[in-house]
């Protein structure tokens, strides 16, 4: 597996970590005790020649939060995406290996994208609220359904304010524009958006990012609320919100799963010496 | 110190600034130009009557308006045949506006200052306007009524004015009855000629047909009668009454109300008159049809082909090329096929209109109108319905002259939609469609809007391929009437650019037609400015609405 090269070597000498000590064959990071919700079986993603993930086996255990950390670039965004096939949209990207989802290969041909991605909701750094109302940004997905009752609308889209804690807020005026709220509020409004349509899985892409600590914790809050009953992915390049949220956390580095296991362990007694270095704040 | 200054940058500020005063000063200049000459000449101008030394012996009046000044030196007066008394070196003449073209055979003349012994300016002249011949300028003698012939005193005038609302009224009737009635019944009865011809041509012209036929035909033709017996009794009322007017050099001439448009005198008005006379004539100008080769009345027809070929158009590019930028944006694979389709759609902007023109001419008149007429309009053969210049052909080739304007600003508005838009959508199971319909698209609007307004610019002023493909001196019908199917596509229109040009160059009269250039020019600008101010404003109400994406 050479496939990261010598700007690979390179990089790791800045960071003081000898590359050769990670594993690289592939390891399994398969969670006994839980059950399944996604699992990825020997993913290898490549961005034309440059590889981006490696050989990564991992399990998503259901209703719980699983966090990706790691330092930039290190694929956890990327790895997150492949859940819903968003690296679709890029024209040089190539997957091999599997993901399974209820013992469905997501990657195999019949498999229809736009449902998927019904079923796995994403929500992105950035709030990306439609330049509509309020209501309609919740109803959309909605009506991609065919949902158009005014009355079944009107139900789901106030239970997903509610669930995403912006009901009290925008109750007043949800038929104003979505892109006068503040950042954080649009951030739940995107996750509404998001869980209106009941996905089974909730991808959170730096969810808080751009926002100010205390639309963070919101934020936080409300991943806390919904881990009953979502399977909730987080990649974030916060440890404090990741051990403040997550029940599981997966340390990245340089395309590799290095270390998936319990927050607690992870945090207080990694296996790896790299999570060990990056925790601890000695790189990344 | 210089240097300092020059360092400081603030030459190129004011060369800046200079480069953009000079295009200030020349759009300006060149709007008021057209402002000033092109509206002046509704201003009602002074009639002056002057006592003008043609030969030695010989004195004459000369009754007219004085429309230019100029100074011409005295080799070139005398090389065009003017007398010089003194050793002048150059001598003023003015161009006098004497109307009264069926007496002195033509209504200007110039006359040299020095040779002009008097000039005076009398309440009492008046300028006939009327339908035929431009303007006659005299003194009012008497009016011939049914009633007796009354002379001129204090209450002729009062009468006359009388008169000629009672002449308008019976003429805007007879107009109506000529104009809609009779030509609706003309309309219809060449579409039962044709329908008879299409049923013969299918043979299946059958007595009942035919009957049905003939039956409305008469009705038509029972309906044009009394139309018609109605006129003569109009035509007759009209004609009843005349006036005398004396004209230059003492001659009376006799002249019939009816084919008098107005009758004013300037000298005796008021500025408050003047200023009502003056926004009638304008009124007249924009709501009007034409008269006269042109020279007189209004330019309605003009106005209202420009409007509607734009809009036309509007309707054929819009669609056709924020498709094509969909497709090459959206689905088309980014390559080098696509780079030289990109390549080659901004040239096609440069390609000269006269090119479009010749090609509309080819493919749209005689290849796809020929091919028209043959499959849906063989009665009317050999007259073509399509297969001759219209204003569907020429929409079509202004449609094609600025669809890639549309595709490039379309595709700019595509590229400008942050990704994470269209990833919001399609993360909620939206597919590629449905995000393009239901997001992108809207988004995108404005930007279409952008390119529409460039491409109704680009279009409105266009004439040279107009030509080639649908516009004519002079238009019998509007392309849109009351008449089934109400929009008639296949019909040649008038174009205010075309009619600029006709004024200009093809008009018999060229002096009297030149104030109406400069109007119809300042028109043009002035539908222009409205069609983009609408399509503006539609395009500022889709961003207010889309807002906030950048």
């Amino acid at each position: 597996m050479n496939n990261s090269g010598e700007t690979g070597q390179a990089q790791s000498m800045t960071h003081g970590i000898d590359l050769s000590k990670i594993e690289r064959s592939g390891e399994s990071h398969i969670l006994s005790n839980e059950t399944v919700a996604m699992s990825t079986d020997k993913l290898n993603l490549f961005y034309e020649e440059k590889q981006a993930l490696i050989n990564i086996s991992m399990t998503i255990p259901k209703n719980r939060v699983s966090a990706f950390i790691g330092p930039s670039g290190c694929g956890k965004s990327t790895l997150l995406r492949c859940f819903n096939r968003m690296n679709d949209l890029i024209d040089t990207c190539r997957i091999e290996g599997k993901i399974l989802i209820n013992n469905e290969d997501i990657y195999s041909k019949h498999v229809n994208v736009a449902e998927l991605r019904r079923r796995i909701g994403m929500v992105f750094q950035k709030p990306n609220p439609f330049p509509k109302s309020i209501y309609e940004n919740v109803a959309y997905g909605l009506r991609l359904q065919g949902i158009n009752k005014k009355r079944q609308l009107d139900e789901i889209v106030e239970n997903s304010l509610h669930k995403a804690a912006l009901w009290d807020e925008v109750k007043d005026r949800l038929l104003d524009s979505a892109l006068g709220l503040s950042g954080g509020q649009q951030q739940r409004l995107v996750i509404a958006r998001a869980i209106a349509i009941e996905p089974e899985v909730l991808l959170l892409d730096e969810p808080a990012s751009a926002l100010d600590p205390i639309s963070t914790l919101k934020i936080e809050e409300l991943i806390y609320e919904l881990k009953d009953n979502y399977t909730i992915v987080i990649v974030t390049h916060n440890m404090q919100q990741a051990a403040r949220v997550s029940d599981y956390t997966a340390f990245m580095y340089m395309g590799n799963l290095v270390e998936f296991g319990a927050t607690e362990a992870i945090f207080t007694n990694p296996e790896k010496k790299q999570t060990e270095d990056y925790i601890t704040g000695r790189y990344g | 110190m210089i240097r300092t200054w020059v360092k400081s940058g603030s030459p190129w500020i004011w060369l800046n600034a200079a480069a953009v005063s000079a295009n200030l000063l020349i759009v300006l200049g060149l709007l008021s130009l057209i402002a000033v000459r092109g509206l002046g000449h509704f201003w009602p101008a002074d009639i002056y009557t002057f006592e003008y030394q043609k030969s030695e012996k010989n004195s004459i009046t000369v009754i007219g308006e004085i429309v230019d000044t100029e100074i011409v030196s005295a080799a070139r007066a005398l090389d065009s045949g003017i007398k010089i008394k003194n050793a002048e070196k150059e001598i003023k003449r003015f161009l006098v506006k004497t109307g009264n073209r069926d007496i002195l055979g033509s209504d200007f003349r110039w006359l040299t200052d020095a040779r002009i012994n008097n000039r005076s300016i009398e309440d009492q002249m008046m300028v006939v306007e009327r339908l035929e011949w431009g303007n006659l300028y005299g003194r009012l003698i008497s009016v011939k009524t049914d009633s007796g012939v009354i002379e001129e005193d204090d209450n002729t005038w009062g009468l006359l004015h009388q008169k000629m609302k009672n002449i308008l009224i019976l003429r805007d009737k007879i107009k109506n009855i000529e104009k809609h009635d009779i030509g609706d019944i003309n309309y219809k009865l060449e579409r039962l000629r044709l329908r008879k011809k299409s049923l013969q041509l299918k043979n299946s012209l059958d007595t009942e047909a035919l009957n049905a036929i003939n039956n409305e035909r008469d009705q038509l033709n029972i309906s044009y009668k009394k139309l018609q017996a109605n006129l003569a009794k109009l035509y007759k009322e009209i004609r009843k009454d005349s006036m005398t007017v004396e004209v230059m050099n003492n001659k009376i001439v006799n002249i019939p109300l009816a084919s008098v448009v107005r009758v004013v005198r300037p000298n005796a008005m008021g500025l408050l008159s003047k200023t009502g006379f003056y926004f009638e004539k304008l009124w007249e100008f924009i709501s009007d049809e034409p008269r006269e080769a042109n020279t007189e009345g209004g330019i309605l027809p003009a106005i209202f082909g420009t409007v509607m070929m734009v809009i036309i158009m509007s309707i054929f590019v819009t669609p056709f090329g924020v498709i094509a930028a969909v497709y090459l944006k959206e689905y088309a694979r980014q390559g080098t096929v696509t780079r030289i389709i990109r390549v080659a759609v901004n040239n096609l902007a440069g390609v000269p209109s006269i090119v479009y023109g010749v090609f509309g001419l080819g493919f749209f008149v005689y290849f796809l109108g020929g091919n028209i007429d043959q499959l849906f309009f063989p009665e009317a053969l050999p007259a073509p319905t399509f297969g001759t210049p219209g204003i569907l052909w020429s929409s079509l080739t202004l449609a094609l002259l600025t669809v890639p304007v549309v595709i490039v600003a379309t595709e700019e508005g595509l590229s400008r939609i942050p990704r994470s838009i269209r990833e919001g959508s399609l993360a909620l199971g939206a597919t590629k469609s449905e995000t393009l319909w239901r997001t992108v698209l809207p988004m995108a609007s404005p930007a279409m809007m952008t390119g529409l307004i460039l491409a109704v610019a680009r279009a409105a002023g266009e004439v040279a391929p107009l030509m080639l493909v649908g516009v004519v001196k002079l238009a019998p019908s509007l392309p849109l009437d009351g008449n089934a199917p109400f929009l008639h596509l296949e019909r040649k229109f008038m174009h205010l650019g075309f009619h600029i040009y006709d004024l200009g160059f093809q008009s018999p009269n060229v002096e009297a037609a030149r104030p109406l250039v400069f109007a119809t020019a300042f028109l043009l600008v002035v539908v222009i400015v409205i069609l983009n101010l609408v399509s503006i404003s539609i395009r500022n109400r889709l961003r207010e609405r889309y807002r906030g994406m950048e």
